[in-house]
């Protein structure tokens, strides 16, 4: 197990020094001269070359990244472009509003889906399961846009009972922004539920029909305990390290989401910084995604290989 | 509880399972009837399809969803068990019934502990504590004799071999000391000394537990007469006899069962003196099952009475049987035996030609986990010798046997042979031709000369290309043949391999096993190959289907007179089809012999274990009980010396561990063994292994 682990983390580490390096040729070759994004249109030859040695984007390719990494990794992430303020704390802000965003999504669905997935797969094939399967399915055809707006509309407009909006001030608190959180989580769970309900299905069905559930059975064991000690164990596997990828997801991927209610997370200080082509935001945010993505990996590896007595009691 | 009234624990009466398919029944098993009292063990046997894993499910009550016994009762101690209720029959397992599953390491839940997996029986049936069943289950552990029990309660099933594993199931099933115990194929997936050792243990184990009746599946006839006081025999869902064991060896009373003791080659039977008797035809289909007796079509004493169902005939001595002629039988007025087929008269023996094949020294040797992190860490990679130093020769027109048990590096060779493993060592010539170890560096000739057949016939074969297709490819590539010359050359290796023309036009899907295996012998023999190499070509194979193949290898070879190289697992099938006998262990080999002289002493001690531990099929047969301890050694280990040393049980002393044993030639016959020990040292030691009774001969 400790060699799994110092294996997981080495790809880790080895997976974000290759990530950065893309992401910096990429914002590097991008078209558009940084210095003429600095100082406008209007400004003059000699001024824009004494910005870029300023900047230091005379130096070799290699330098440049270096200096950038080694920024990155100390915490100095540089000015914005637009707003001309320091990137760190505003990016660390959209983080933490995320990381609630995301932390409430999961808490709602996870539970759901599992039991929805687990209660279809138990019933394979009858109408319970076509239910739950297909009421699923539709939902996760909606676009969020369309599903948050419908959410809107019954809570906000129509019971009146949550914000339609989830723009909230900085520095609040968990417990404050709590009520604008649960609309847009409501939505993301509607794309995730679906498809962690399938998949905890499809688990469950599996185990279902190898021969262990059958040496379980025929040991006389009530039903409940077959599944929940014997199938379950081995069927929710997979579920689980889904969940743990899809936190990555959450973090990041909600820009429709954060869009429909006004939330300011990552996704949309994304859309905000690619549309005024602001460049060091652009590399932060995707810097910080794909940390986030690359922990969510992680943690799913280091959970398999903790249920899988398979990795755990492995060398 | 009461008793029914014939005083048996199991009572099977009149029953019929079927499986709804596509809208209508297909019948598994049709009115079987079998009674079990307590402290007898019934072996049910019958190949592939004959519905007795069917019958095991409905007695245990636990038909797939699709499945239901259509007719008749399965009383349990008097209570007819389709009518118990889910929460009464739950009682019931596991507690009073249990089953000892087939495939041990599928059959545990691979993330809970082995000891758990036993435990929790004890605590729901028994109402122990958890120290209480912990406690139990290491005495249990004890009994089914696994080593450091403690350990054992602690591992998850992939830490253990397939043998302990079976330990554990067999445990965990007479924890309870359950009145009905139904054991279904529990070692046939164990190698054959594995075996041996725990049909000691479940024999044991049965014995001491005179209340229990007992219900062992199996398709081995030698298993089934070892282990069993009476015998039933199904045939694609019928009940063909049902006997007392040492009876039904000794006189079958049914032309089925005559024909499944007739094809399967018994250890110490050679080509060269006896002829097996394939069944002719094929199982039928159940949608599609001959009226009358089903065993009509394939019956050599079928006649116009068979036209009718036959009833279970009570045949006297507690006997009975489902053919209308038994009392014909067994008055010996006629012979149930299947004809000879023409083609395979008994063969004479091949003379020695010159070497086709000459490995010499070869080794295989694969580095393990040659990754990332090793690397950098510096770790050396594991080393795992799969072969280490073969050196055997294939004459022309010779068969030559090659036998081992799983991870033995017997199949191993052959892929260094063919070129799909690389050896590491050595050299391996085909004719006059050198081999280069990669498939890539080999030339069309090589290809040409050096065929193989392929274990699974299912698996070797394109499933989108239609026979002729497959045939027409190693004809067109290594033969250049025309076109005008293909459907022809088609024609007659179907015809070589006994398969009418139309299967031609036929894809893999419409062909059963042996059918499937008979095509894969045609497209080797194709390219007339000097060097035909079979890798258990026979074992995924039923032994009615098993005995048409090996009388087909016998037979094309001794048309082409090529060289054939045939490994397999099971001795009797090697001993009997090959010349000489080869004898492998760990990557070496341990003794070669001509197939005349393997199965009389003095033996290597590897071979003699092996030998001793081959289940007779004759329930009055003798046997010398030499077992082997512990398990195969992983390739990887460093053994020095001898590679049997671990676990052999002539071991001498140092200098088994400490010096490479040296080959010995035993006097007289062609025969040379690998060991310390010296041919006067061995014949002093060793009695001859086995020995059938007079009445199975």
């Amino acid at each position: 197990m400790v060699l799994y682990v110092v294996r997981r983390l080495g790809f880790l580490l080895l997976t974000l020094l290759v990530t950065s390096i893309i992401v910096f040729l990429v914002t590097r070759w991008l078209p558009g001269d940084v210095a003429r994004v600095i100082l406008g249109r209007e400004a003059g030859e000699a001024a824009l070359e004494s910005l870029r040695e300023e900047l230091g984007l005379n130096d070799p390719l290699y330098v440049q990244y270096g200096r950038w990494l080694m920024d990155f990794v100390v915490g100095d992430w540089g000015m914005s472009f637009s707003t001309r303020s320091d990137i760190r704390p505003l990016v660390m802000g959209r983080v933490r509003n995320s990381l609630r965003l995301a932390l409430v999504t999961l808490v709602i669905s996870v539970p759901l889906a599992i039991v929805l997935g687990i209660v279809a797969g138990l019933n394979e094939d009858t109408l319970i399961d076509s239910v739950i399967s297909i009421s699923a399915l539709s939902v996760v055809g909606l676009p969020e846009f369309v599903t948050g707006l419908i959410l809107i509309q019954i809570f906000a407009f129509g019971l009146n009972i949550l914000p339609a909006s989830s723009s909230v001030p900085p520095d609040v608190s968990f417990i404050e922004v709590l009520p604008k959180l649960i609309l847009p989580s409501l939505t993301a769970t509607l794309v995730l539920l679906a498809y962690v309900a399938r998949l905890t299905r499809a688990g469950v069905i599996e185990e279902l029909e190898k021969s262990y559930v059958r040496t379980a059975a025929l040991k006389g064991l009530p039903y409940r305990t077959v599944v929940f000690k014997h199938v379950l164990r081995n069927a929710l596997m997979p579920t689980i390290t889904v969940i743990a990828i899809s936190f990555g997801w959450l973090i990041s991927g909600l820009v429709v989401v954060e869009n429909v209610f006004n939330y300011p997370g990552l996704g949309r200080l994304l859309v905000f910084a690619v549309g005024r082509n602001d460049l060091p935001v652009i590399q932060a945010v995707i810097m910080v995604t794909v940390v986030g993505f690359a922990s969510a990996n992680l943690l799913a590896d280091l959970l398999y290989g903790f249920l899988n007595p398979r990795i755990r009691l492995g060398e | 509880m009461t008793r029914s009234e014939n005083g048996a624990v199991l009572d099977i009466d009149d029953v019929t399972v079927g499986y709804r398919q596509a809208g209508s029944w297909r019948e598994a098993v049709r009115h079987v009837s079998l009674a079990i009292p307590s402290g007898q063990t019934c072996g049910l046997v019958g190949e592939s399809g004959s519905g007795k894993t069917t019958l095991a499910l409905a007695t245990m009550r636990y038909l797939p969803e699709e499945g239901m016994v259509r007719q008749g009762e399965i009383r349990f101690r008097g209570r007819n068990l389709l009518e118990l209720k889910d929460s009464e029959i739950r009682k019931i397992w596991g507690s009073d019934i249990a089953m000892v599953p087939q495939d041990a390491l599928a059959s545990l839940n691979p993330s809970v502990n082995l000891g758990e997996q036993v435990a929790e029986i004890l605590r729901y049936h028994r109402g122990l504590s958890k120290a209480e069943a912990r406690e139990q289950t290491l005495e249990l552990f004890e009994r089914v004799q696994l080593g450091d029990p403690q350990r054992v309660c602690n591992s998850y099933p992939h830490q253990l071999s397939g043998g302990m594993l079976q330990r554990v199931l067999t445990a965990a099933a007479i924890s309870t000391e359950p009145s009905l115990l139904v054991l279904d194929e529990p070692t046939s997936s164990l190698d054959v000394t594995t075996q041996a050792v725990m049909l000691d243990l479940l024999r044991e184990l049965i014995g001491g537990q005179q209340q229990t009746a007992v219900v062992y599946i199996t398709h081995n006839l030698g298993v089934v007469a070892q282990i069993s006081d009476r015998v039933a025999v199904m045939y694609a869902g019928d009940l063909m006899e049902d006997a007392p064991t040492v009876d039904l060896y000794r006189e079958p009373l049914h032309p089925y069962t005559r024909g499944l003791l007739d094809c399967v080659p018994r250890l110490g039977e050679n080509k060269t003196e006896v002829n097996l008797r394939p069944i002719q035809g094929r199982i039928p289909s159940l949608q599609d099952l001959p009226s009358g007796c089903i065993f009509r079509p394939r019956c050599p004493l079928a006649i116009e009475v068979c036209k009718e169902y036959p009833p279970l005939y009570e045949a006297g001595d507690n006997r009975r049987s489902r053919c209308h002629r038994w009392d014909e039988i067994k008055a010996k007025e006629v012979s149930a035996s299947q004809p000879v087929p023409e083609a395979a008269q008994v063969s004479a023996p091949s003379v020695s030609g010159e070497g086709v094949l000459d490995v010499e020294d070869v080794k295989v040797h694969f580095t393990e986990g040659r990754s990332l992190v090793k690397l950098i860490s510096g770790e050396p990679p594991t080393k795992v010798k799969a072969v280490d130093g073969v050196s055997l020769d294939v004459p022309q027109g010779r068969t030559v046997g090659l036998v081992g048990e799983s991870g033995s590096g017997k199949t191993t060779l052959a892929r260094a042979v063919v070129g799909l493993a690389e050896r590491t060592g050595g050299t391996i010539k085909l004719l006059d031709m050198e081999l280069p170890p990669g498939l890539r560096e080999r030339t069309s000739e090589i290809f040409r000369c050096l065929q193989i057949v392929f274990q699974n016939p299912a698996e070797t074969l394109n499933p989108y290309l239609s026979v002729s297709q497959i045939l027409r490819r190693p004809l067109m590539r290594l033969m250049d043949q025309t076109p005008e010359e293909l459907d022809a050359a088609v024609e007659d290796l179907l015809h070589a391999v006994h398969l009418s023309g139309e299967y031609a036009s036929r894809l893999p899907g419409q062909l059963s096993g042996g059918e499937k295996q008979r095509v894969a012998i045609a497209r080797a023999f194709a390219p007339r190959p000097d060097l035909v190499i079979a890798d258990e070509p026979v074992t995924s194979l039923d032994v009615s289907v098993q005995a048409s193949i090996l009388n087909l290898f016998d037979e094309l070879q001794g048309e082409e007179e090529i060289g054939t190289l045939f490994i397999s697992h099971d001795l009797a099938v090697v001993g009997y089809l090959a010349d000489v006998v080869a004898v492998i262990y760990l990557g070496q080999l341990m003794e070669v012999s001509e197939s005349a002289s393997v199965f009389d002493p003095p033996h290597h001690p590897y071979t003699e274990a092996l030998l001793s531990s081959v289940p007779l099929i004759d329930p009055e047969g003798e046997q010398e009980e030499i077992r082997l301890e512990g398990e195969v050694p992983s390739p990887s280990e460093e053994i020095t010396g001898c590679p049997f040393h671990t676990r052999c049980p002539r071991f001498i002393g140092p200098i088994c561990v400490e010096e490479v044993p040296p080959w010995r030639d035993i006097e007289g016959v062609d025969k040379r063994t690998f060991c310390h020990y010296t041919e006067e040292e061995l014949r002093e030691r060793q009695r001859r292994t086995f020995r059938f009774s007079e009445s199975s001969e």
